[in-house]
């Protein structure tokens, strides 16, 4: 049976995640919870969520003693980024005056801003579309600009287009969710998504790896 | 295309069992909490909020119960509100499952606790309720204020200084409740509405006096919110939530279906 690790570093909605993991793993995959070093090292897919702010969720990957191994499996196997965990396997986050991040993928994360003759709402909340600019397994049963459920304020930025793998608009379009070898990672929250959401779990779950 | 506007069913829970009469014609337990939520999920409800009027602490401890529950069965946002006002009552309830929490009278009594619930949860699951009244006479310029328990006690604030402080402390969402029009059947007071979502960036979700198909609608369109939550018309099974959104799309706003 397949290990999923839900790699816990003290920031939001674990409960969430592990639960929807849960629902859709069956017999497949057995979810933890955990914030242990090993068992991220040891486990055979990760699932790496986030909510709240940069700055807390590097210095808790830190503390915690996460920060390598989380790298380490954005390497080698089935990875899975949601929302802040998503933001910080880029380089930078303009977030708290600036935050330095996991470095996994080249390219920033930059907030929402709007000019005053365009007054969308901040943070980003609620069902939007997702245009899908990638096959990719995680996809699959999933039709394309299907709603998922947001909440943030910032964006990611790749410096490489081709890691896009889902576009969504607000104001103007933006990387919804990136793709290269074995990471996947999405800026909505597929465990609040509905049955789209679920299915994206349930493909992670089911997934090899190989785009 | 682009963000949907949202349909929030609301639940008022007591002991862990909804109460106010919800009726589905092939529900088998109306209080059944899980039951009811499960339902208005495969509605297409875009989330549910929990509004826990139980008196007790000890019977408070059955809301975290119901929230653990929904969760490991709905797959959509919840909002739990009513009682929250320590940030343990925040940590319970985020553990449980949910993924808001709606601050209303401890935020009067301390404004500072939105602050301090912001800076430990994140803005994203802190919304602020407000239940505001009119107290402006009618040929004065509109103006209202905040009142507690249930419209009755007045406190003498602003209420849309009171929607924007909210703002700077953090909040990430606030639900405008109007007393004037809550249980009417009315619709909502949209001036009220307009004029508190215009004033602040955050998402504003309107509350208080849905009758029928047409005051959500206004809501959105009028009142320039960004979510509906509304009650009895769905709880009583006059409308279903996705005639709700298909009326909603008729009238032009973008939902999700």
């Amino acid at each position: 049976m397949k290990h999923v690790v839900v790699v816990d570093y003290g920031m939001g909605n674990l409960r969430s995640v592990s639960k929807a993991a849960e629902h859709v793993a069956g017999n497949h995959a057995r979810i933890k919870v955990s914030s242990d070093p090993a068992r991220v090292r040891d486990a055979d897919a990760i699932i790496f969520p986030g909510q709240g702010a940069a700055r807390a969720c590097m210095d808790h990957l830190i503390e915690t003693g996460l920060e390598h191994s989380v790298q380490q499996a954005a390497k080698e196997k089935p990875f899975l980024g949601i929302c802040m965990g998503m933001q910080v396997l880029m380089d930078y986050s303009e977030e708290n005056d600036g935050v330095h991040c996991l470095k996994v993928f080249p390219g920033e994360v930059t907030p929402f801003r709007f000019p005053p003759t365009q007054p969308l709402k901040i943070p980003h909340m609620g069902w939007n579309q997702i245009a899908q600019t990638q096959d990719h397994p995680l996809w699959h049963g999933i039709e394309d600009n299907t709603r998922f459920y947001f909440v943030h304020s910032y964006y990611v930025q790749p410096a490489d287009h081709s890691l896009t793998a889902g576009v969504c608009d607000y104001g103007h379009p933006f990387t919804a969710a990136i793709a290269r070898d074995n990471v996947f990672a999405i800026q909505a929250h597929p465990e609040k998504s509905a049955d789209a959401g679920l299915q994206l779990l349930k493909n992670f779950i089911q997934w090899n790896g190989t785009p | 295309m682009g963000l949907a506007k949202r349909i929030i069913p609301c639940l008022d829970v007591d002991n862990g069992r909804v109460v106010k009469g919800v009726k589905f014609v092939d529900i088998r337990d109306a209080g059944d909490p899980v039951e009811i939520a499960r339902r208005y999920n495969d509605e297409g409800a875009d989330e549910i909020t929990f509004l826990d009027i139980t008196a007790s602490a000890d019977e408070r401890e059955t809301m975290v119960h119901v929230v653990e529950q929904v969760a490991s069965e709905v797959f959509i946002p919840l909002t739990v509100g009513g009682g929250i006002r320590t940030l343990d009552d925040i940590r319970r309830m985020l553990n449980a499952g949910a993924d808001k929490v709606s601050i209303n009278t401890a935020a009067i009594f301390n404004p500072g606790f939105v602050k301090e619930a912001c800076d430990t949860f994140g803005s994203q699951c802190i919304v602020v309720a407000i239940d505001a009244k009119r107290v402006s006479a009618g040929d004065e310029p509109l103006r209202w204020e905040i009142f507690t328990h249930g419209g009755r006690r007045e406190t003498g604030i602003d209420a849309i200084a009171w929607a924007e402080r909210m703002e700077e402390l953090g909040a990430g969402e606030l639900l405008v409740t109007s007393m004037d029009r809550d249980g009417t059947k009315q619709g909502f007071d949209l001036e009220l509405m307009r004029t508190i979502s215009e004033r602040v960036q955050i998402p504003v979700i309107a509350s208080g006096g849905v009758g029928n198909l047409d005051h959500l609608a206004d809501g959105v369109l009028q009142g320039k919110a960004d979510a509906v939550l509304a009650a009895s018309i769905f709880h009583f099974g006059e409308y279903t939530i996705e005639q709700a959104k298909r009326h909603m799309q008729a009238r032009g706003i973008e939902v999700r279906l």
